[in-house]
C-alpha cells in the first residue's frame, strides 16, 4: 500500500475501497471479542469457514471476525448482512445450517432472540430490546468491521475526521470544536476535555505528549477493552486529531497487559495507519508529524491515575505525584502532556464529523453525548451498553438489562469502580450523568455498573472493595495506606461476626482519614463504606448482631438439614465437595458443621419437593439427632 | 533463559532505562518468571541499579520472582465475579491444588493467581488456565476442570 499524501489521494482510495465492495454480498459477522472467544467463537469461525470451503462458496459468502457488539451474555453471536439477522449462542455444530440459511435466504428460528415478555422471536439485531433501547454511536461500529482491517474502517467513513482536521482546520479550531461539544473525560474525572486540551496546547514548552489511558483497572468494567479490540482505528484517529490540536508529535497508548487481544489489535492498527500515511511524517500531506508507541501496564491499578501512569511510562513505579503542576503543564518527562481515556478519544472523530452541536444534542445539561457502561452482576442481559447521558438507572437495569435473573429482588446498582458508591431502589429513577451520580454519593467512574440482588451482602461488598483498594494502594500516602487498612479491619471483623460496640461510628470517622491522600484511589476509598452505610445501615446492624441477612458471610450462617423433611435421597451427600454430609440409605442426613465449607452445593442438590436443606442465620444449629432416631421407616407403597 | 535472548529483547526495546517495565514484561511473558541472573543482566545493560529493579518487580503485580508451575491458574476476583460467587471458586481451587494465590505447588504443576478483572464479566465467575477460559463456573465444577490438566 502506497502512502497517502493528499486529500485527493485519500478520497480516491475511499472510493476504490467502496466500489470494490458489494453491499449485497452476504457477510457473516462473528463476534470474536474476548467474551465470545471465551465462549468458543474461534471454533465457530473455523467451522463456518470450513463449511464455506467445503461447499465452494468462498466467493459468495464472507466471514468477518469482529469486535464486541455488547451482548456478551448470549455469545457466541453472529449478525448476517445485508439483512442484519442476529443469531445468539451459535455453536460450531450450527455452521452447516447457518450457511444453508444464508444461501437460501431463510431464517433459523431456534437461534433467534426470544422476547421474554411477548415470547416472539426477534430477527434483526436492532429490534432486540437489549439493543433497541441503546444509542450505540461508538460500539455500534464494532460488528461492522474487522478490527484488523484498516480498509473496513475506511469503508465506514474512517479517518475522514482526521482528514478534515489536519487538512482543513487550524489546531485552535479543533480545540474549539471539542470545547464547544461539551465532551467530558470518560475515565472517571469528568473534566471538560476541550479545556484540558487547551491547557496543554497553551503550555509554554513546545515539546508535548498525548497519551491514551487504557489502563482499565476497575473490576467489572471492560468498555475500553471492547473499543480497543473492536475499533482500534477509531481510538487512534481521535488520538491523532488530538495530537494535531494540542501540538504533540509523540503519543503513547498505555494498555494493561491483561488485555492481550487489545494490545495485539492496537499494535496492528498503528502499523497499518503508518503504512497508509495516517501516522508518521507529513500526515496526508498536511505537514503534521506524529508517531505512537504502545506501552503495557504490568498490573497496578493505581496506574490508571494520570500522574502514576506517567511515572510508569517513564519506567518507574506507579506512584502518584501532587497536582499542581498538572500533567498539562508538567507531565511525561516533565513536558506538557494530555492524557485522555480510550472512550474520550473515541468520541473525537464523531465530534469532528458531525459537528459539536450534533454531539451536544444528546445528553443532559452538564453531560453531553453517550456513555458506555458494562452492565454486569445480577442482571439478565449482561454486557456492554451505550446509552445517552440522562437515561434513568431503571431503564438501564430493566429495559436494557432485562431485570434480575431468577425471580430475585433488586437491591442496588454500584457504579464508579472500587471508589464508587451503591444506589438503592429509591434512586432507580435518577438520571445517569456525571453530576447526578456524584450527588447521589457515587460517581461515573469509567463506566462499570454492577447490579446487586438480595443475595449480595452489602457489608461484604464494602469489604470486597476495601480489600481491593488496600491491595492496590501504592503506599505512598499514609492516610490511604493506613486508613484503608483500619477500615478494612473493622469490615473484616463485622463479616466474621466480631463487630464491637462503636465500630460503625469509628468506621464513619475513619472515612475522613484516607481522603487526605494525593490521588483518587485514597480519596475515593471511603465511598463504598459511606454509601453502603447510608443506604444499608440495617445490614451493618445485623452484622453487629452476628447475622448476615444475605447469607454471604460464611461465619454468620449455617447449613442445616431439617430431620422431619429429609427423605434420605442422598442427593446432597453426592454433591458435597467437603464430605460434610453424614448419612446413608434410609438414614436422616446431617451436616457436619466442622467440615462444612458453606459452598451451598447441598442446598442446590436437595430436591425442591423435600426442601430439607435450609440455612440458619446467626443462631446455634440444633444438636445432631441421636443415632437411633435417624432411621427412616417407610410405609409400604 | 539464555543471555543472547535477553539481549535480543532488550535491544528490540531500545536499551534505555525508560523501557525497563516493557522489557521485564516481554521477558516474563516468555520465561514465565524473572530469575535473578536475568534481572542482573537487565540491570547491567540498562544501567539501572538492582534495587530499583527490585522496586519495580515487587511493585507491579504481573512480575514473578519465583518459578511458575506448568499450568497457570488465574481466578478472576473482579466485582462481577465476586457477586456471582468467585470466592467459592477460589476456595475450591485452593483446596484442590493445596496452594494459595501467589504460590506454586511442589510438583510445579499449578501456579495460582487471582486477577482483578479480565473483562469477561458476562461469564462470571471465570477461571483462566493457561489462557483457556472457563466461564460460568460453579465451585463444584472446579475439580473436574483442573483434572483435565496434566
Amino acid at each position: 500500500m502506497a502512502k497517502i499524501n493528499s486529500t485527493v489521494e485519500f478520497e480516491a482510495l475511499r472510493k476504490e475501497i467502496l466500489s470494490s465492495r458489494d453491499p449485497n454480498r452476504p457477510c457473516i459477522a462473528v463476534c470474536t471479542g474476548s467474551g465470545c472467544l471465551a465462549l468458543g467463537a474461534a471454533k465457530l469461525v473455523a467451522a463456518l469457514k470450513n463449511e464455506i470451503k467445503a461447499q465452494g462458496l468462498e466467493q459468495r459468502i464472507e466471514v468477518r471476525e469482529t469486535g464486541c457488539p455488547g451482548f456478551c451474555e448470549r455469545g457466541p453471536l453472529i449478525v448476517i448482512y445485508p439483512e442484519e439477522t442476529c443469531y445468539l449462542k451459535v455453536q460450531p455444530a450450527d455452521a452447516k445450517e447457518v450457511i444453508a440459511s444464508v444461501m437460501e435466504k431463510k431464517i433459523i428460528d431456534r437461534l433467534l432472540y426470544v422476547d421474554q415478555v411477548t415470547g416472539e422471536r426477534v430477527v434483526h439485531e436492532m429490534d432486540i430490546p437489549f439493543y433497541k433501547n441503546q444509542l450505540r454511536l461508538l460500539i455500534g461500529n464494532n460488528i461492522k468491521l474487522d478490527p484488523t482491517s484498516i480498509d473496513d474502517y475506511l469503508a465506514i467513513g474512517g479517518y475522514t475526521a482526521l482528514e478534515k482536521a489536519v487538512c482543513q482546520m487550524k489546531p485552535e479550531q479543533v480545540v474549539g470544536l471539542v470545547k464547544e461539544s461539551g465532551l467530558r473525560g470518560r475515565g472517571g474525572g469528568g473534566f471538560p476535555s476541550g479545556n484540558k486540551w487547551e491547557f496543554t496546547r497553551n503550555a509554554p514548552d513546545p515539546e508535548k505528549y498525548v497519551v491514551v489511558n487504557a489502563d482499565e483497572g476497575d473490576p467489572g468494567a471492560f468498555m475500553d477493552r471492547a473499543l480497543l479490540e473492536g475499533s482500534p482505528h477509531g481510538v487512534l484517529e481521535g488520538l491523532i486529531i488530538g495530537a494535531y490540536a494540542i501540538g504533540a508529535h509523540e503519543g503513547f497508548l498505555y494498555v494493561r497487559q491483561e488485555y492481550p487481544l487489545a494490545v495485539h489489535n492496537i499494535t496492528l492498527a498503528i502499523q497499518k495507519a503508518e503504512e497508509y500515511g495516517f501516522l508518521g511524517k507529513n500526515i496526508l500531506g498536511s505537514g503534521f508529524d506524529f508517531t505512537v508507541e504502545v506501552a503495557q501496564g504490568a498490573g497496578a491499578f493505581v496506574c490508571g491515575e494520570e500522574t502514576a501512569l506517567i511515572r510508569s511510562l517513564e519506567g518507574k513505579t506507579g506512584e502518584p505525584k501532587p497536582r499542581p503542576p498538572f500533567p498539562a503543564v508538567r507531565g511525561l518527562w516533565n513536558k506538557p502532556t494530555n492524557i485522555n481515556n480510550v472512550e474520550t478519544w473515541a468520541n473525537i472523530p464523531l465530534i469532528i464529523n458531525k459537528g459539536p452541536a450534533a454531539f451536544a444534542s444528546v445528553g443532559t445539561g452538564g453531560s453531553k453525548g453517550t456513555k458506555i457502561f458494562s452492565l454486569v452482576g445480577k442482571v439478565k442481559n449482561t454486557g456492554l451498553v451505550e446509552v445517552p447521558m440522562g437515561i434513568t438507572l431503571r431503564d438501564i437495569v430493566y429495559k436494557i438489562g432485562g431485570g434480575i435473573p431468577g425471580e430475585k429482588k433488586f437491591k442496588a446498582v454500584q457504579t464508579g469502580g472500587p471508589a464508587g458508591g451503591c444506589m438503592p431502589e429509591s434512586l432507580l429513577d435518577m438520571e445517569v450523568d456525571f453530576d447526578q451520580l456524584t450527588k447521589a454519593g457515587s460517581m461515573m467512574g469509567s463506566g462499570g455498573m454492577i447490579v446487586l440482588d438480595e443475595e449480595t451482602c452489602m457489608v461484604d461488598f464494602a469489604r470486597f472493595f476495601l480489600s481491593f483498594l488496600a491491595e492496590e494502594s501504592c503506599g505512598k500516602c499514609v492516610p490511604c495506606r493506613e486508613g484503608i487498612q483500619q477500615m478494612l479491619a473493622i469490615l473484616n471483623d463485622l463479616t466474621h461476626g466480631k463487630g464491637k460496640k462503636g465500630d460503625l461510628e469509628l468506621l464513619e470517622q475513619l472515612t475522613e482519614v484516607s481522603s487526605a491522600s494525593l490521588c483518587a484511589l485514597g480519596k475515593g476509598a471511603p465511598n463504598p463504606v459511606l454509601s453502603t452505610l447510608k443506604h444499608f445501615r440495617d445490614e451493618y446492624q445485623a452484622h453487629m448482631e452476628g447475622k448476615c441477612p444475605a447469607f454471604t458471610c460464611k461465619s454468620l450462617f449455617s447449613y442445616y438439614i431439617e430431620p422431619e423433611k429429609c427423605q434420605a435421597c442422598t442427593s446432597c451427600g453426592k454433591k458435597c465437595p467437603a464430605g460434610a454430609i453424614e448419612g446413608g440409605k434410609n438414614q436422616i442426613h446431617m451436616v457436619d458443621q466442622a467440615k462444612c465449607t458453606k459452598c451451598g452445593a447441598c442446598l442446590q442438590a436437595c430436591p425442591p419437593r423435600f426442601a430439607a436443606v435450609t440455612r440458619i442465620l446467626g443462631e446455634v444449629v440444633p444438636p445432631p439427632l441421636p443415632e437411633e432416631a435417624r432411621t427412616i421407616v417407610r410405609g409400604s407403597k | 533463559m539464555d543471555r543472547d535472548r535477553i539481549d535480543q529483547i532488550i535491544d528490540t526495546h531500545g536499551c534505555k532505562a525508560s523501557s525497563l517495565i516493557q522489557i521485564l514484561i516481554a521477558i516474563q511473558s516468555e520465561n514465565h518468571w524473572l530469575p535473578k541472573e536475568v534481572l542482573e543482566r537487565v540491570s547491567e545493560r540498562l544501567d539501572v541499579p538492582m534495587n530499583q529493579i527490585q522496586h519495580i518487580t515487587t511493585f507491579y503485580k504481573s512480575f514473578s520472582l519465583v518459578p511458575k508451575g506448568r499450568h497457570e491458574v488465574h481466578v478472576c476476583m473482579g466485582t462481577a465475579c465476586h457477586v456471582r460467587g468467585a470466592q467459592g471458586v477460589l476456595d475450591t481451587v485452593e483446596d484442590v491444588t493445596g496452594i494459595k494465590p501467589g504460590e506454586t505447588d511442589v510438583d510445579l504443576k499449578f501456579s495460582l493467581e487471582t486477577v482483578n478483572c479480565i473483562g469477561c464479566c458476562a461469564l462470571g465467575p471465570v477461571m483462566v488456565v493457561d489462557g483457556e477460559y472457563h466461564g460460568n463456573l460453579a465451585a463444584t465444577q472446579v475439580e473436574d476442570v483442573l483434572k483435565t490438566y496434566e
